[in-house]
């Protein structure tokens, strides 16, 4: 019940932000991305922002086993840069570049009762079920390796 | 060389947004004490191994919600979507499928990868920006769409 309550809240904010940034406007976001043409830095400096509050949040973090709620820590331990997360990335990108949506944005727009919001999200949701059956597909071949789903 | 938009470069709402988005992220490490991958936390949804389905609802409550709060206190910003329908679902599922195969999106590898200083996130980030910087291109400058 804390941990729900604490990620309602942590996702309301998270939205507030996007929609504060301007960033859930994909025309914006493309605006970014089209560095060629009359170039809108302001992606930048919603991740600087971002990220500036984070390393002070991550290096709190570092120095705990347990959460403020008593919650067991669970950052990534992975280190190690694969094919798997180089090719995810770039067809990540290629779909971003597309419609200049990703997927904070998108629910974003589902909320504001965007039916173009509602079509992408739908299928970024397909997206993810495929991903799921060619996993399990793959883990029913033996000695695959393919173990490791647990996301950054 | 670079055109600058003057215009639509909006730099202290961009900041003033990040920080809060930053703020999100924090609470999320620090009272759940995991990482805030908008992709992870929906993905994840649909791994039946996972009987943690109460906080990830929540999470993505919240940011389908933020709208409606938004609306009590102020006009929401418009929402540009210039992508046509076909594009949408080829886009949304090449997003669905990208950051799970690339355990992470903007949210996971972006803010929270860059924040805990993850080579591996910046070279998801690295992956994903590049791409999606030369699919704009393409599109806009090459085929003139």
């Amino acid at each position: 019940m804390k941990s729900a309550l604490a990620s309602l809240f942590a996702g309301l904010l998270f939205g507030i932000g996007l929609i504060v940034s301007g960033m859930a406007n994909p025309e914006k976001v493309l605006g970014f991305l089209d560095i060629a043409g009359l170039w809108d830095p302001s992606l930048a400096f919603v991740m600087g922002g971002a990220v500036i509050v984070g390393l002070f949040a991550f290096a709190i973090a570092r120095k705990r086993t347990l959460s403020f709620l008593g919650f067991s820590m669970r950052v990534p331990g992975q280190s190690h840069i694969n094919k798997r997360l180089v090719i995810g990335g770039l067809l990540f990108g290629v779909g971003w570049g597309i419609a200049g949506i990703c997927p904070g944005p998108g629910l974003v727009g589902v909320g504001a009762g965007e039916i173009k919001s509602v079509v992408f999200v739908a299928s970024m949701v397909a997206g993810m079920g495929l991903f799921e059956l060619i996993e399990r597909m793959r883990a029913g071949k033996p000695a695959q390796g393919w173990s490791t789903t647990a996301q950054e | 060389m670079i055109d600058i938009a003057w215009s639509s470069f909006t730099p202290w709402s961009a900041l003033v947004g990040g920080v809060l988005v930053g703020l999100a992220a924090a609470s999320f490490l620090l009272l759940n004490g995991r990482v805030a991958g908008i992709s992870g936390i929906l993905g994840g949804l649909l791994s039946p191994s996972s009987g943690d389905t109460s906080w990830r609802i929540a999470f993505l409550a919240g940011l389908i919600g933020a709208p409606a709060i938004w609306v009590l206190s102020a006009e929401l910003p418009p929402i540009e979507i210039e992508a046509g329908y076909p594009a949408l679902i080829i886009a949304g599922l090449l997003v669905g499928v990208g950051t799970r195969y690339g355990s992470g999106c903007t949210s996971g590898h972006g803010v929270c990868g860059l924040s805990r200083l993850s080579p591996r996130s910046l070279a998801a980030t690295v992956s994903f920006m590049f791409a999606g910087f030369l699919t704009v291109y393409i599109i806009r400058h090459v085929l003139g769409v």
